[in-house]
């Protein structure tokens, strides 16, 4: 069965051990979860989790039935790109050496990344966007010498009227 | 007035309608057992703490109320992980209660000091650690809540030394606030009228049903409804009392040691109506040649259950009594009357079937293990509370004593767990102190947990154990007959210990049986003498278990033993 990228966006209550419990359910079930992002909401004693897994279609209802049995989530939705607005943060740490200065400049320029640390030789950029975009600025740096990288994982609501 | 986390403790389960506690003390929870002496609680003291997960687990199958138990931290707790794993598979409402070390020292791997909301979060329903004292009240009135609300389950209740040692004020709480929880109990009117429209077109319908139907209280609902609509009833091995057994329409039980008629019966007929059974692996055999030419209806408390293992044409997501109290409403409304000419053929088929293959065995110069269990039913007129181990005595227990009602079959059904039977007898017999408990068991399995025989003795718990002694690990011998050309590699346990003289050691009454003459008088004394007895009863080593069907085959593939 094709696999694809399945988006999930909940609601739980914001205590230690939560987020275990939610991640117990996808080991149990042979799921990788992709990227996993957590933070509160309006509300401070409720937290949104969102969180990707490359998975076939039954995934999600196999894996929201579970996660809607445990006590500390309120709510479980896949969203869908279409009718979704997405959006992942990135942070690269990239080495500048003198001879290549000039392309990781244009990069910068091009992709439209903001430049949060310079050193001499040393800077770190913040990008934001799909992970499409990402995917590409990370493919383009890659041969100019990107040292470490950081990735909040998608985080992403859905369009209403 | 401010009291003690220890008393609060007690007098929160006191208002929730909880008086007896099966426990085992230790250092962290002597605060509380200190509470308890004080107390005119009704504890239980164990000898071993996995013995009382399974007791509170036996008095909450038995009775269908919540079992509570209390140990202390580290091994006391790590040792009530199988009892919470066996709750677990079955859906059983237990509340386990473990000491904690103080709160300052957590994480520091302090003596005695285990994880066990970590250890147990996969096989609880829901876990708490109690980190502040004021809400401990709260705390044990939604753990009994969760236990016991929509598909049960246990749940344990961690709480640190210095929360049970710190005073506060006792106020009862209010209801229970757990909005993520609360379980659907509103069956959709609209499903319900299509399974109406999908019994009546029915020719060949089969209902199964199983343990919801037994947690959900609904064996009343349940008999009104297969009186008026007369579909004949399988009932899974947690499903055993929720129909009578004695039913001309019952068909026993389905699955690998399932009766020939049930199993043919679900492989053939045109709707199946499954109440309150998950579709277990047990149940089911090969997927794609189950009930493969019926349209099937699902009605369970558990979303997650439906649609897991079997695709269903109707889903009905409901309580099993909620549901069937509106189809007998429906029935009724209806003028509902059953199509008889069409079912005419299904019936003489399912009679033909059971005259083909009924549950036998052929008597021999030893005692027969079949032939005990029907002793015993016999003895006890079929109304006795009827535990089992796991393994070859389970089986028989369920092939051949006939239960008639609910609550008095008490088996683990999910996970196996060897052992249980007899701590569970306890805790059944507790609750019901005037009825007659029997435990059925084998010769490895009693061992597992033989130390409450101590228990038993003490408080003067009549649980009558019946060992069917074979001298193996019976299930697994025949497994081994069958699948692995008789290498029976560390099945032969030997018939030790003399059970009559442990019996005896522990203060109990031991009899025992070798040959098939006496077996019967043996069982009567042994029913009839008061307090704990072990009847150690020689059976046959080689029999096995039947008719049986191969993992992975179809259930209509059977092998009947002869």
């Amino acid at each position: 069965m094709a696999e694809e990228e399945h988006i999930i966006s909940m609601l739980v209550n914001n205590k230690p051990g939560v987020l275990s419990r939610v991640s117990g359910v996808f080991g149990r079930l042979g799921y990788n979860i992709k990227s996993l992002c957590v933070a509160e909401t309006t509300n401070p004693e409720i937290s949104r989790i969102t969180l990707t897994s490359i998975a076939n279609s039954h995934f999600t209802e196999k894996v929201a039935k579970q996660l809607n049995k445990l006590v500390d989530v309120i709510d479980v939705t896949e969203l869908k790109p279409a009718t979704s607005v997405e959006r992942e943060m990135t942070l690269i740490g990239i080495r500048i050496d003198k001879e290549k200065r000039a392309e990781i400049m244009r990069a910068i320029d091009m992709f439209g990344c903001n430049v949060r640390y310079m050193s001499d030789n040393y800077c770190i950029l913040e990008c934001v966007g799909e992970t499409e975009k990402t995917e590409t600025i990370i493919n383009y740096l890659k041969p100019l010498g990107i040292e470490e990288i950081a990735r909040t994982g998608i985080i992403a609501l859905p369009q209403k009227n | 007035m401010k009291i003690k986390g220890a008393e609060i403790l007690l007098r929160a389960l006191s208002d929730e309608g909880v008086d007896t506690i099966f426990g085992y003390p230790g250092g962290v929870v002597l605060d509380i057992f200190d509470e308890i002496y004080k107390s005119k609680f009704k504890h239980i003291l164990v000898r071993h703490e996995q013995g009382a997960a399974h007791a509170a687990d036996g008095y909450a199958r038995a009775s269908g109320k919540v079992g509570v138990c209390l140990v202390t931290s580290g091994p006391g707790a790590t040792n009530t992980v199988t009892g919470i794993a066996t709750a677990y598979m079955d859906s059983i409402p237990i509340v386990v209660f473990t000491g904690q070390v103080a709160t300052p020292l957590l994480g520091s791997d302090a003596f005695q000091e285990a994880d066990i909301t970590g250890i147990t979060r996969p096989c609880t329903k829901h876990n708490f650690i109690v980190r502040k004292v004021e809400d401990l009240a709260r705390t044990v009135k939604e753990a009994l809540y969760i236990a016991r609300s929509g598909r049960p389950g246990p749940v344990l209740v961690d709480i640190p030394k210095d929360v049970s040692q710190a005073m506060t004020e006792y106020h009862e709480s209010g209801p229970p606030k757990a909005p993520a929880h609360d379980p659907i109990y509103v069956p959709d009117v609209t499903a319900l009228n299509e399974a109406l429209r999908m019994i009546k077109q029915a020719k060949k319908p089969v209902v199964m049903v199983g343990g919801g139907v037994i947690l959900g209280k609904a064996s009343q609902e349940l008999r009104e409804f297969i009186e008026k609509v007369q579909i004949p009833v399988t009932h899974t091995l947690m499903g055993i009392g929720a129909f009578p057994g004695t039913d001309p329409l019952s068909l026993g039980m389905p699955g690998m040691h399932g009766t020939y008629y049930a199993n043919m019966a679900l492989t053939q007929c045109d709707l199946l109506i499954n109440i309150g059974a998950r579709f277990d692996d047990r149940v089911t055999g090969k997927l794609d040649e189950f009930a493969k030419n019926a349209k099937i209806i699902h009605i369970d408390i558990d979303a997650a259950s439906i649609n897991k293992n079997v695709i269903v044409d109707l889903p009905i997501v409901s309580d099993c009594k909620s549901a069937l109290q509106q189809l007998n409403k429906m029935l009724l409304q209806n003028h509902f009357t059953i199509p008889e000419k069409d079912r005419k053929a299904w019936t003489q088929q399912i009679d033909e079937w059971k005259e083909y293959a009924p549950l036998s065995y052929c008597a021999g110069e030893k005692i027969k293990p079949q032939c005990v269990i029907e002793t015993i039913y016999k003895l006890t007129k079929g109304d006795a509370i009827i535990a089992t181990e796991v393994g070859q005595n389970q089986m028989w227990a369920a092939q051949f004593y006939k239960f008639n009602h609910p609550n008095t079959f008490l088996s683990s059904g999910g996970l196996g767990t060897m052992g249980y039977g007899f701590p569970a007898a306890i805790g059944a017999q507790i609750a019901f102190p005037d009825k007659t408990v029997v435990d059925i068991a084998g010769d490895g399995s009693i061992q597992m947990n033989i130390q409450e025989l101590a228990t038993a003795v003490v408080y003067n718990i009549p649980v009558k154990i019946c060992i069917l002694n074979n001298g193996f690990l019976g299930m697994v011998r025949q497994w081994q007959e069958i699948f692995y050309e008789r290498r029976y590699s560390h099945t032969n346990i030997s018939q030790i210990p003399d059970f009559v003289k442990l019996a005896e050691a522990y203060g109990a009454v031991g009899l025992r049986a070798t040959k098939p003459e006496e077996m019967e008088a043996i069982l009567e004394k042994g029913l009839n003498t008061p307090g704990p007895v072990i009847m150690d009863i020689h059976v046959e080593p080689e029999e096995g278990v039947y008719p049986m069907v191969r993992p992975g085959s179809p259930i209509s593939d059977m092998d009947l033993g002869r």
